[in-house]
């Protein structure tokens, strides 16, 4: 086969493969292929306090359990000076323990959490354990029994009973049987009441302790819901509403079971929550969520670096979309850039400057840098040497512009140290020969190619949605490889040399 | 769509584009392994006086700042000599000296430049500032040409050269360079050097280019160009065709400067020509190769090449081109 088939045949090869990987990532594995709008992601703190007296110490909180709204993305605990560990029998619980320690004690536990995207209704398959009737007092007793007679007959099922029973016990007008329960169960709430009840009823009722997600929210305490099994399935309602359901944006975090918080050698303990959302671009949310997926093509790649080296090969992926713009540029458009490669380097210098203060930084550093060299090249330095005594000066003028934009407060200056020394310095040599050989003009001509290059090249590094398809999906860069190759089989005109030989055809 | 109009028209004109040279004919007709053969001046020089073609001749090679220290021997006896980066391009680091002022040397441009001067020039050539990639390279100290009177008439201070544009031994497109006033006395068309379009046939003025625009008169020294006509082109043709055989690269341009006294000499041959050539003839380059194309591998004489291009390429052909 001809060496220009082949090109043909290898472009075409990685171009299926890259569009084939592309569209198999995004229709089975659903990652979205447009970087869609912001999601919101809750920070949640638990703020644990007490008391203790310096006796050894062991502080046990339930953890919020892996459930199907909301997905954790990241769990921080704080605990200085603590031993800390993770408990997964039946829930999911953190240990803290100390052994000699006084006075009053906070913890947080914080978590950022986010509805996922694909949510399906709660279904809960675990069975109630068999329900074991409270013990009442007489009085109670009798108070219990009409309460339930009457739901009895306003109902049809577990549900509807249960229905029935939260609107006696929260409504405005409390029966007499509904106060005296009340006021003998000195410091339940309604929840922990009701349950008592429907269990006296035989029907297996258990707590749910959560949180409403309402943006700055501090010092929350535990919300309660409670849930009913009707036979079939379990059912939840508000208590002190008498709704059925969950609520939106009712975030669980521990249902039926034991307390909430237990902090054996202390007192006073309390857990207090507090909550703020953001909103945050549905890729960070994408990125973290990605950890837990367990498809071959997601676990082989990016995603399983650790965050930092991740961000690394961020803007390695960006790179090729950087050589694909220099490409363009000199095989289609045929603009001279000084250094083949020079403008991508820039443009990701210009990624962590942001653009107007890049631009600024680059020209009044290699401005200064070309007019030293100017001196230099009047003092008779072995080029090796002149070389090196540019890039000096390449680092001393970024050191002073530093220092000198940090006194006078411009912070966007301190970036400065993003641009590759190496490269502006010899940079700075080429232009300065180009100047005494070819003039100021082809000094302006190839710089500002090179800046022109360097600056579409950074616009498309910095496009949401080519930063989203770089990332998310790798395999573009089989594409980017099979386009390049087929520009490289180009032979028709660059744009420029349309006007360079207009003359030849008027 | 204007620009897809310019692109066709140019298309049927035969005009040959940057990316069609380098992927259709450099990369195909020039093999890497030649290059140095014509990247390295001293190499050029050893093949061509092999192949009996006239080169300047070599005063001394200057490999080693050390050597340096000599250079005032090496100079003493010479009046006239050109310094050149051995794998330079584009005609940069050239120092000229045409003649002396005593101890000192003369630029053509009447510039005195000292011994320690030609010292520095040449030490940057030596740490590579010229060289691509910036290697150390090599200076060479060169005889000076003469120029033919009837020819620097056309040129401003420096020399004009002929370059000729050779695919696979035939000549088939030339043209003079003629440095003007704007282009600093260098031949360089894109620095504002005249281009002169000739005959490949005949070495006979075809037009004359300035930066995109047709002139008639040189533009510093007034002389009318349409009455050129380059004397010995049989010769020209000749070496040309030569070349090919001389380095084995498909695609090259050749340079040629007349010495007064010598004839034509090859001053550098280049296996990346520019296009500029089309500029200056107003006829693109594309026909010519595609026609020498078609003649297959066949295995012809410089001489049978030669007359091949008398016959096909006149300006005759050229216009129906």
């Amino acid at each position: 086969m001809s060496p220009k088939g082949q090109v043909y045949l290898f472009a075409a090869l990685f171009i299926l493969l890259g569009l084939g990987l592309t569209a198999y990532k995004s229709l089975m594995l659903h990652f979205p292929l447009l970087p869609d709008s912001e999601r919101t992601v809750w920070d949640i703190e638990a703020k644990l306090s007490f008391e203790t007296r310096g006796t050894p110490l062991t502080v046990s909180l339930a953890l919020p359990e892996k459930q199907q709204q909301f997905k954790i993305l990241d769990e921080i605990f704080a605990s200085a000076g603590y031993g800390f560990a993770i408990e997964e029998n039946h829930q999911r619980r953190a240990i803290w323990t100390r052994r000699d320690v006084s006075g009053s004690q906070t913890l947080y536990y914080k978590f950022k959490i986010t509805e996922r995207a694909d949510a399906q209704e709660l279904s809960s398959q675990d069975l109630p354990e068999t329900v074991i009737p409270p013990t009442w007092s007489s009085a109670e007793e009798v108070a219990a029994r009409s309460l339930i007679n009457s739901a009895t007959d306003l109902s049809s099922d577990a549900t509807s009973f249960t229905q029935q029973l939260l609107q006696m016990l929260t409504d405005a007008q409390l029966s007499q049987d509904a106060q005296l329960l009340f006021e003998s169960s000195r410091g339940e709430s309604i929840g922990e009441l009701a349950i008592k009840i429907l269990n006296a009823a035989d029907i297996p009722a258990r707590m749910v302790r959560g949180i409403y997600l309402e943006n700055r929210v501090y010092n929350q305490r535990a919300e309660e819901l409670i849930e009913i099994y009707n036979g079939k399935e379990w059912v939840f309602f508000n208590p002190y509403t008498a709704q059925r359901g969950i609520p939106s944006n009712f975030f669980m975090w521990q249902r039926g079971g034991q307390s909430l918080l237990d902090v054996v050698g202390g007192y006073n303990s309390r857990v207090r929550f507090s909550v703020i959302g953001n909103d945050i671009s549905a890729k960070a949310v994408a990125l973290q969520e990605a950890e837990n997926q367990t498809a071959a093509l997601v676990d082989f790649n990016i995603y399983s670096l650790p965050l930092d080296k991740q961000n690394t090969f961020k803007s390695l992926l960006l790179v090729p979309i950087g050589a694909l713009v220099v490409v363009i540029f000199r095989v289609l458009i045929g603009i001279k850039t000084s250094g083949t490669f020079m403008p991508v380097l820039i443009a990701l210098a210009f990624i962590q400057t942001t653009l107007t203060a890049g631009v600024l930084i680059l020209l009044s550093l290699v401005a200064a840098g070309l007019w030293i060299r100017s001196y230099l090249s009047k003092l008779d330095l072995l080029m090796v040497s002149r070389l090196a005594a540019v890039l000096i000066t390449v680092v001393i003028l970024m050191a002073g512009f530093s220092v000198l934009s940090y006194k006078l407060g411009l912070d966007q200056v301190l970036t400065i140290t993003f641009f590759p020394m190496i490269i502006i310095a010899w940079t700075i040599e080429r232009m300065s020969i180009i100047w005494e050989e070819d003039g100021p003009r082809e000094v302006v001509k190839q710089g500002g190619g090179s800046l022109v290059v360097a600056i579409i090249a950074y616009l498309l590094m910095t496009n949401d949605f080519i930063e989203h398809l770089t990332y998310n999906f790798p395999e573009v860069l089989l594409i980017e490889l099979g386009i390049i190759m087929i520009l490289g089989q180009y032979t028709g005109y660059r744009l420029t040399e349309l006007k360079r030989f207009r003359f030849l055809i008027e | 769509m204007k620009l897809l109009e310019t692109f066709r028209k140019l298309d049927r004109k035969g005009i040959l584009g940057m990316n069609a040279r380098n992927v259709a004919y450099i990369a195909r007709y020039n093999e890497r392994k030649l290059y140095p053969l014509v990247d390295d001046k001293l190499k050029t020089k050893e093949a061509a006086r092999k192949h009996n073609i006239k080169v300047p001749e070599l005063f001394g090679v200057i490999r080693y700042t050390a050597e340096l220290n000599d250079l005032g021997d090496l100079l003493d006896p010479l009046t006239g000599f050109a310094v050149k980066p051995l794998r330079g391009s584009g005609g940069k680091g050239i120092i000229i000296i045409s003649g002396r002022d005593g101890q000192n040397f003369l630029k053509p441009s009447g510039k005195v430049v000292t011994l320690k001067d030609i010292r520095h020039d040449i030490s940057n050539i030596l740490s590579g500032v010229y060289s691509l990639g910036g290697r150390p390279d090599t200076a060479i100290i060169e005889s000076l040409i003469r120029g033919r009177p009837d020819l620097l008439k056309y040129s401003f201070e420096g020399l004009p050269d002929i370059r000729v544009i050779v695919f696979r031994g035939f000549p088939i497109m030339a043209m003079m360079r003629c440095p003007t006033a704007k282009s600093d006395g260098k031949a360089n068309l894109h620095q504002g050097a005249v281009g002169v379009g000739l005959d490949i046939c005949t070495g006979k003025a075809i037009r004359a280019v300035q930066r995109d625009v047709l002139v008639e008169r040189h533009p510093d020294t007034g002389v009318d160009f349409s009455d050129l006509a380059i004397p010995d082109w049989d010769e020209i043709l000749q070496l040309s065709a030569k070349c090919y055989d001389m380095t084995g690269l498909g695609y090259i341009g050749c340079d040629f400067v007349l010495d007064e006294y010598r004839g034509p000499m090859i001053l550098e041959l280049n296996a990346r020509p520019g296009l500029a050539v089309q500029i200056a003839n107003g006829i693109g380059l594309r026909t010519r190769l595609e026609a020498i194309e078609k003649l297959g591998n066949v295995d012809l004489h410089a001489d049978e090449r030669v007359a091949y291009v008398l016959e096909k390429f006149g300006v005759l052909s050229a216009k129906q081109a």
